[in-house]
């Protein structure tokens, strides 16, 4: 669904079916859409079946690294002796993402759903859903949901009187960027600042509480019921037919400059042209598209050709150099200065860099001070050169890749915009404004 | 324990072997290769927070922090590759461009690692036009002020509060390059043990008040000693400018106080440079004493005490040494031997086992005794009308003077004189344990050497050096020629001692035979 829009005739309702259905909130509505079904069968099941199921699907993980999920869940061994722990992921934070939040809003019955069938097929009886602290009302929604399916007996102690333990709990962050990376996401569960870890160890290892732990987006773990209502075949078919590695459906978040912002659900594999212009219809009046970050605003920026020769599946975003990341699409047309665009970006990151890391710590507000200056109209052309050396500086050698992801919009806006940045810095003003003030 | 499997690897083409779990960081440095590195401490958890030491691992996708990176069979580590020196270089350029800069005024200049490292290897120059961020001076209690526009956020003092003094007092507060080392609401650093942040900080963010603006690094005289302020025996450094002491700091030793030294001990160094010293031997002349030559003090010491019975009054901050060479006048003379011991509440590092501030504050309480010296509250309980009293540095207060008046004559081997004390016949000067060589005893048999700091005033002799004149004055043979042989004898006389010399002590001792078991002993 377009949400907000109605559904457009070529998008795939699976997950977003039910967003703007007031009825399927709750727990008798969602059962009536034939929810927890899934649920009932997977408690029938061995966890090695569901594992198994969701690996033959092909569901990779929906947060933004598109890791299988199955591959994933395989890595908690079970019989270790050790409380296993599921993590859900509802810290939505990246700019431009806004998927999970409709998923929680509308239909968070098919969350709890996902995490009780995720926690049973990892040998977790304890499932923490970690929401961004900014989000109140899918918080309101989630808790509600949870205290409906507890009462109900669908979860808790003895889950759909299966004998069997889930226990979901709802913990609010405090809004921060950083807490959306696992580990950060942990240590603030736990109490602690939100710092990410080193890794090793892998949150499989020692996770929350130090036991292994597996941590989801909230979109995958959505996707599960389905999956396994379906089959993995049914799932699997949902892809381009030269290109197996990525099926499914996948909810794009879609903002900027186009007349139809929103949140659209295709199959992998859609043409990313048509998307735009068609799904979500193309640029506003009398202007042209000029570039698209199309998986949040931690991947590389697309130019317009990119972007049209573009496939949105995992491998067709990196054949046009980004990625597919959250699905997060910022659309930006010719009106936009892109030297204003990144620079807003690159004073995100630094807002939020947790200060761990010199790199990033530094990089991140050197970096902005020096893109302020050149939107100013203040810079030189060997700001550039230190943009990208800084850039590199701040590349592959954090703990996590917050560094990374304010190193990379800049890196591609110089090389990809050169000219725009260039004019800044010889009419010692923004083109862009100039124009508007004319 | 089961066996540690050995892991071989390679660093800067040296072959390494090291336990299994080891990092790389200290597989290096045990084949001399320093990986430079700001947040790292080998007595506090790992961070990998300044990514200063970031080596090439062949075959490794990127760099790895050397600090969090365990080793692996075959590893080949570069530590000075092109790509690890250029990401050294990245880190250090970051951590310059909100830095004052201001290494003229710091005191931190000369012993600093963000200095050293960038002389050694960052940029000649800076690319950071834009304003820096500042924040205010703040002190943090007890001896710590934070000057956080030299912080660079390793983080090293909040792992030292959090979990070896386990006082969470510090924290890292904001974020991005906002961020600064914060303080607790209502806390300071009050631990007996915060001190340790200042030499923790490897730049000048944190600051001793007691050193402020007091010496240039480069100025110093640094000597391995041993804090005498408690029994524990912390290592330290004495460091003096001008043969005056002005900081004491922590020296390594993993068997006794790792990398620490409280805040009483290591604030406690003025008395060593005490002004009130007596500086030349002093003999009872008409009306009072009056200067006079070594020889002649030491006859008149050796004939006041000929033919009496002896109570000698031993500072248990005196070495092994003196006390060994007390302990034969007390034998000679058939007298008894006795101190007092002050004492103050224990304190103890909860991240360290068996480290505290010892409630009693003397250096050698346990040396004192097995010399065979009596710890007693009343000292001189045990002198008896005509008995000499060696008054041996042995601090004496208002209610012992009285008793002191019964001795029929009394010498004093010190450093001052005590005030009010009558009958002294005899004033021998000795230098003070900064002045000298010896060793001490621990709380737990560890018996460690100090070195000689600075000089002594005057024509105060090494307290081993009096003694052994004056054995030797009484017809005893005492033929030292160095603390090394006083010691020799002590240990070849003192059973627990067997085996022990100076050679063999080094610089971080051994235990004596039987020594007291580490943990759960009584003070």
């Amino acid at each position: 669904m377009g949400y907000p829009h109605p559904p457009h005739p070529r998008e795939t309702l699976v997950l977003s079916k039910y967003f703007g259905d007031r009825d399927a909130i709750p727990l008798d509505g969602w059962r009536k859409r034939g929810g927890y079904v899934a649920l009932e069968k997977a408690l029938g099941m061995t966890p090695a079946e569901i594992v198994n199921v969701v690996k033959d699907s092909g569901l990779r993980g929906r947060g933004g690294a598109g890791f299988p999920t199955g591959l994933k869940w395989s890595f908690m061994k079970p019989g270790d002796g050790k409380p296993h722990y599921l993590c859900c992921n509802a810290d939505e934070s990246e700019p431009g993402t806004f998927k999970d939040r409709e998923i929680m809003r509308w239909t968070p019955h098919a969350l709890i759903e996902g995490c009780a069938i995720g926690a049973y097929a990892i040998g977790a009886e304890t499932a923490y859903i970690y929401i961004r602290g900014e989000f109140t009302e899918p918080l309101q929604r989630m808790e509600a949901a949870v205290r409906e399916a507890l009462a109900a007996g669908v979860i808790g102690p003895n889950a759909m009187g299966t004998g069997k333990r889930v226990d979901v709990w709802v913990h609010k962050g405090a809004g921060a960027y950083i807490c959306g990376e696992e580990t950060a996401l942990m240590n603030s569960l736990e109490g602690r600042r939100g710092n990410p870890r080193i890794k090793p160890p892998f949150p499989a290892v020692a996770g929350v509480f130090g036991q292994p732990t597996t941590i989801n987006n909230v979109e995958t773990l959505a996707a599960v019921p389905h999956i396994l209502n379906n089959g993995a075949d049914w799932y699997k078919k949902m892809a381009r037919a030269d290109n197996p590695k990525s099926t499914g459906t996948k909810l794009w978040s879609v903002c900027g400059n186009v007349l139809r912002p929103g949140n659209y659900e295709v199959e992998m594999g859609f043409p990313f042209k048509d998307f735009l212009y068609d799904l979500c219809g193309g640029p506003p009046p009398g202007r042209k598209f000029k570039a698209v970050i199309p998986g949040g605003s931690s991947v590389p920026i697309m130019t317009m050709e990119e972007a049209e020769a573009a496939v949105m599946d995992y491998e067709g975003m990196v054949a046009q150099g980004s990625m597919l990341g959250s699905a997060g699409c910022i659309v930006i047309d010719d009106a936009q200065c892109m030297v204003k665009q990144i620079g807003r970006l690159a004073r995100f990151y630094a807002h939020e860099s947790c200060a761990q890391c010199t790199q990033c710590r530094e990089g991140t507000a050197w970096t902005t001070k020096i893109m302020e200056r050149i939107e100013a109209g203040e810079g030189t052309i060997g700001d550039l050169d230190t943009l990208l050396e800084i850039g590199d500086n701040m590349t592959g050698k954090t703990i996590c890749v917050l560094s990374d992801s304010c190193a990379v919009p800049v890196a591609s806006g110089i090389q990809k915009w050169r000219h725009e940045f260039e004019a800044h810095i010889t009419g010692k003003r923004c083109p862009f404004r100039a124009a508007a003030a004319a | 324990m089961a066996d540690v499997k050995t892991i071989n690897l390679t660093v800067e083409g040296r072959p390494v072997s090291v336990a299994e779990g080891t990092s790389i960081l200290e597989a290096a440095r045990t084949v001399g290769v320093l990986i430079p590195h700001y947040c790292y401490h080998p007595g506090l958890p790992v961070a990998g927070v300044c990514r200063m030491c970031l080596v090439e691992v062949e075959k490794a996708p990127k760099l790895a922090p050397a600090c969090a990176t365990s080793v692996a069979e075959g590893q080949v580590v570069h530590v000075h590759s092109e790509k690890a020196r250029e990401a050294r270089k990245g880190v250090l350029e970051m951590l310059l461009i909100n830095h004052p800069l201001d290494c003229p005024i710091c005191d931190q200049a000369g012993e600093c690692e963000l200095q050293d490292y960038t002389f050694q290897e960052g940029r000649k120059d800076s690319r950071y036009h834009e304003p820096k961020r500042f924040n205010p001076v703040e002190d943090f209690g007890g001896d710590v002020m934070y000057v956080p526009n030299r912080c660079i956020l390793c983080t090293r003092c909040v792992r030292y509060m959090d979990d070896v003094a386990q006082d969470p007092v510090l924290n890292v507060s904001e974020r991005g390059d906002r961020a600064y080392i914060g303080k607790f609401e209502g806390k300071d650093l009050t631990h007996p043990w915060a001190g340790n942040v200042v030499d923790l900080c490897p730049v000048g963010a944190l600051l001793s008040k007691d050193f402020l603006n007091k010496a240039r690094a480069w100025e110093l005289d640094r000597t391995a000693s041993i804090c005498p302020n408690c029994t524990q025996g912390c290592n330290a450094i004495i460091e003096t400018r001008d043969n005056v002491v002005v900081r004491m700091r922590p020296r390594a030793n993993p068997d006794v106080n790792e990398y620490f030294l409280c805040d009483q001990g290591r604030l406690d160094y003025r008395w060593m440079n005490a002004p009130n010293r007596v500086e030349l031997p002093q003999v009872r002349g008409a009306n009072s004493l009056v200067d006079a030559d070594w020889d002649i003090a030491l006859g008149a010491a050796a004939t006041a005490i000929r033919g009496r019975r002896v109570l000698v009054l031993a500072s248990p901050m005196l070495s092994n040494e003196a006390l060994h060479l007390l302990g034969r006048l007390v034998k000679l003379t058939g007298g008894t031997g006795a101190f007092r011991v002050a004492r103050g509440p224990e304190a103890p590092l909860p991240g360290v086992k068996d480290l505290a501030l010892r409630a009693e504050r003397a250096a050698n309480v346990v040396g004192a005794e097995m010399m065979g010296f009596t710890k007693s509250d009343s000292p001189l309980s045990a002198l008896r009308d005509g008995d000499v009293l060696v008054v041996a540095d042995h601090p004496l207060g208002d209610t012992d003077l009285p008793t002191a008046a019964r001795a029929s004559a009394v010498i004093v081997i010190g450093t001052s004189l005590p005030v009010g004390l009558q009958k002294v016949e005899v004033v021998l000067p000795i230098a003070n344990f900064t002045e000298e060589e010896g060793t001490f005893t621990n709380l737990r048999g560890r018996v460690q050497r100090f070195l000689q700091a600075k000089a002594a005033p005057g024509l105060a002799r090494p307290s081993w050096f009096v003694l052994a004149d004056l054995l030797a004055s009484l017809g005893e043979s005492t033929n030292y020629f160095l603390p090394s042989e006083v010691f020799a004898a002590l240990a070849s006389s003192h059973a627990d001692f067997a085996g022990l010399s100076y050679d063999t002590l080094g610089l971080r001792g051994l235990p004596v035979l039987n020594a007291a078991p580490a943990a759960g002993a009584a003070s």
